[in-house]
């Protein structure tokens, strides 16, 4: 499994990046695909990536507290201003595709993007 | 860091949308006092865990951490409705939660169990229609 640039994710998703342009070029270890959080805070890895269908604030704030990069919104869900403002401030990449989930957490894991007990 | 320091949280269990700020001001101080990433990682995941739990089942309470250079302790207190059955609660995938709170991506029944998984201790003190006091503790 090989670390991927946030621009690659967004590449191969063919997503729009909502915030976080800067941040592109950091790699990403790991990713995680899930609309549950609770599933997603079970399982701590480093460098992280989470895709997801859910829109909410509690979204970014899970993602905070995983120290991860960067959000997916799959199915070209749309977070809120307030989300995109909450995640430029904590140094957060949110990206989103017109891809379903199942195709996006395929197409990341079949370019390498591990999963390390996602 | 001689002295232990205190921080006091209400937390609004009117607003689900800010459900998890104290746990993210929690993570901010502790990063600024220069603690491991690992246990700022676990403190703060336990902490919104609970905070979550206290807005979904028990409109919200307080939230006192304690941090000493040794240990960090976290006491996450409500007055909501108790837990009846301690070791249901306790089971992975078991949930009270209303649908509406599984739709925002929470309710799936992990929210104790990865309180547990995350700390070194966990003390819960429940009473039935006074309230549940959740104490949790990680060593550095």
């Amino acid at each position: 499994m090989n670390p991927m640039k946030i621009r690659e994710i967004a590449t191969l998703l063919d997503a729009e990046v909502l915030c976080g342009e800067q941040m592109l070029e950091e790699e990403v270890q790991n990713a995680c695909g899930s609309d549950m959080m609770s599933d997603v805070l079970a399982y701590v890895k480093d460098q992280g990536v989470l895709v997801t269908g859910l829109v909410n604030s509690q979204v970014i704030r899970t993602a905070m507290m995983m120290d991860m990069h960067c959000v997916v919104f799959v199915r070209n869900k749309r977070p809120s201003p307030e989300m995109v403002e909450l995640a430029k401030e904590n140094h957060i990449a949110l990206l989103a595709s017109e891809s379903r989930m199942y195709e996006a957490c395929g197409k990341l894991y079949q370019h390498g993007l591990g999963s390390e007990g996602c | 860091m001689a002295e232990s320091l205190k921080f006091h949280f209400d937390v609004d269990g009117d607003n689900f949308t800010s459900a998890g700020a104290a746990s993210v001001e929690v993570k901010r101080k502790l990063r600024q006092l220069g603690f491991p990433a690992e246990v700022i990682r676990r403190v703060s995941i336990a902490m919104y865990e609970g905070e979550i739990n206290m807005v979904v089942h028990a409109r919200g309470g307080v939230a006192d951490v304690y941090v000493e250079p040794n240990c960090i302790t976290i006491v996450l207190a409500d007055q909501g409705p108790g837990i009846p059955d301690i070791d249901l609660a306790m089971q992975e995938g078991y949930s009270t939660a209303p649908d509406n709170i599984r739709a925002l991506g929470f309710g799936a029944g992990m929210g104790l169990p990865n309180m547990k998984r995350y700390t070194d201790e966990m003390k819960i003190d429940t009473v039935l229609k006074k309230g549940t006091t959740v104490t949790m503790k990680v060593y550095i």
